[in-house]
């Protein structure tokens, strides 16, 4: 799946690229296990064809997509873009897929809309670990519209210039570099447009340590562990001293105005 | 069946064959930093991997009495020391890796940290509460302290078990996920409760006009 190099300002870091073994062998996929050795061991049973994503809610054009016609819908583009793993790691990832908001300007949101959801694959019989308690089936995570509609937000459909690999959200996923990573839903299977806030999967199981936002932010600890530092997969040795973590994961400039005048502390 | 088997309990290979095996996963995991073997998060896996073992060893060591009295072999008891020594260089072990490839050897750091995630201090607690067990491991020190003192220091093997659990829990807890938080539960809870049978048979057969609990023998 190539993707031509993006022009979105912020969008191609110069950092050293993660290794495809570790980013593709070291995930949080939990309808695969929770171990993050699990999802490179157990998602090849995810069936991935035929695929669809329901766009629906507050919308205009409700419709639902079939996978093939969702990647056409925009030119491909390869992100360089961090991942910040809210546990406290870090990769570098070449995604390849197009701005969120090519899809939700298609789909014109009505004037009420003020959040979207993303409601992930949630099944048993291809996803093991789909009905363990850990979690409320299915994944759902959420954006504000403006934070939906920032380019960085990107709808992915590869990876280091191949289709997304199944332990990594195939055939269609969300990457919001400047949040956790746990923001980003992997194997979408319905979009749909909101005016009140969704609850999502995190915040219903620990909402005091997993907030709707939850911007990368080194100044506000989870209430377990430190967030102002970071070890960096692969490239931070058993014996570096870890790096720190950046404001919004060195995304400020580009998405700080969404952000102004609220407080990251109780909005985190 | 069990004859022959305190028989080779008492081979003079049998020791040095247990403490090869018990050292068996240091040298794999020591290999696997050594190559860069350890997957995509090496800090980790050490980590964890160390403080698993140091659980294992904990079941193991505490299994050796129970084993030898219903199997019917008092040559077992030949290795308990070794093991609860090995439970002990486990744990260090798990110790310096956290405080070295996740900390940095931070003092400072590493004291926020601790009140930070309670569950750290719970296990640095339990690391603490064995140290004694291990410094009292030899037979000089069982001499100056006379066998029941001795054996009244070495029960705290039962809290600092229940410590190291409830270390393991919290720290699963996160990912409400406690799968092998139940294994090692039910296995601790197993040792424990053949124990506490044990003392209430004692203490039923004893006659009940001495009024003294004789543990001892």
């Amino acid at each position: 799946l190539p993707g031509a190099k993006s022009g979105v300002a912020g969008a191609v870091t110069m950092e050293k690229v993660t290794d495809y073994k570790d980013s593709t062998t070291y995930n949080n996929f939990y309808e695969f296990g929770t171990d993050k050795a699990d999802p490179a061991k157990n998602a090849h049973t995810l069936v991935t064809k035929p695929w669809t994503v329901a766009v629906e809610g507050l919308v205009k054009q409700p419709k639902t997509w079939a996978i093939e016609d969702l990647i056409k819908l925009s030119a491909q583009e390869e992100r360089i873009y961090r991942l910040r793993c809210v546990e406290g790691w870090s990769m570098v990832i070449p995604w390849v897929g197009y701005s969120l908001a090519e899809l939700i300007k298609k789909v014109e949101p009505l004037g009420n809309a003020k959040y979207v959801e993303f409601i992930t694959q949630a099944d048993p019989k291809t996803m093991p670990f789909v009905g363990s308690r850990v979690l409320d089936w299915p994944y759902v995570e959420a954006l504000r519209m403006d934070e939906a509609m920032n380019p960085l937000t990107l709808l992915t459909f590869g990876m280091y210039g191949e289709v997304l690999p199944n332990q990594s959200g195939a055939p269609v996923r969300l990457v919001v570099p400047w949040k956790y990573g746990f923001k980003s839903g992997k194997s979408i299977v319905k979009i749909r447009f909101t005016d009140k806030e969704p609850r999502t999967a995190w915040n219903k199981a620990a909402a005091n340590e997993y907030g709707f936002y939850s911007n990368v932010n080194p100044d506000v600890d989870h209430p377990r562990w430190s967030q102002a530092t970071e070890r960096r997969i692969g490239e931070d040795g058993l014996f570096a001293k870890k790096r720190k973590t950046l404001m919004f994961n060195g995304y400020e400039a580009q998405v700080g105005q969404l952000y102004a005048g609220m407080d990251l502390k109780k909005n985190f | 069946m069990s004859a022959a088997l305190n028989k080779a309990l008492m081979h003079a290979a049998a020791k040095p064959l247990v403490f090869a095996l018990a050292l068996l996963p240091f040298a794999w995991l020591f290999y696997g930093a050594f190559t860069n073997n350890l997957g995509a998060n090496p800090a980790e896996h050490l980590i964890r991997a160390t403080g698993d073992w140091t659980l294992r060893f904990l079941c193991i060591v505490l299994a050796v009495t129970p084993l030898r009295v219903i199997s019917g072999t008092p040559a077992l008891a030949r290795f308990r020391r070794m093991l609860g020594l090995f439970t002990y260089f486990y744990v260090v072990i798990h110790l310096l890796s956290y405080g070295w490839f996740d900390m940095g050897f931070d003092v400072p750091e590493i004291i926020k940290d601790i009140i930070k995630r309670p569950f750290i201090l719970v296990g640095f607690s339990a690391f603490l509460l064995l140290t004694p067990l291990a410094a009292t491991s030899f037979n000089a020190a069982i001499k100056k302290m006379g066998a029941k003192r001795w054996q009244m220091l070495h029960k705290l093997v039962y809290l600092i078990a229940s410590l190291g659990l409830l270390h393991f829990f919290w720290m699963r807890s996160g990912k409400n996920d406690f799968a092998e938080v139940a294994v090692y539960a039910v296995i601790l809870a197993v040792l424990l409760g053949w124990r506490v049978r044990q003392y209430m048979k004692k203490k039923r057969i004893q006659p009940i006009s001495t009024g003294r609990e004789q543990l001892s023998k």
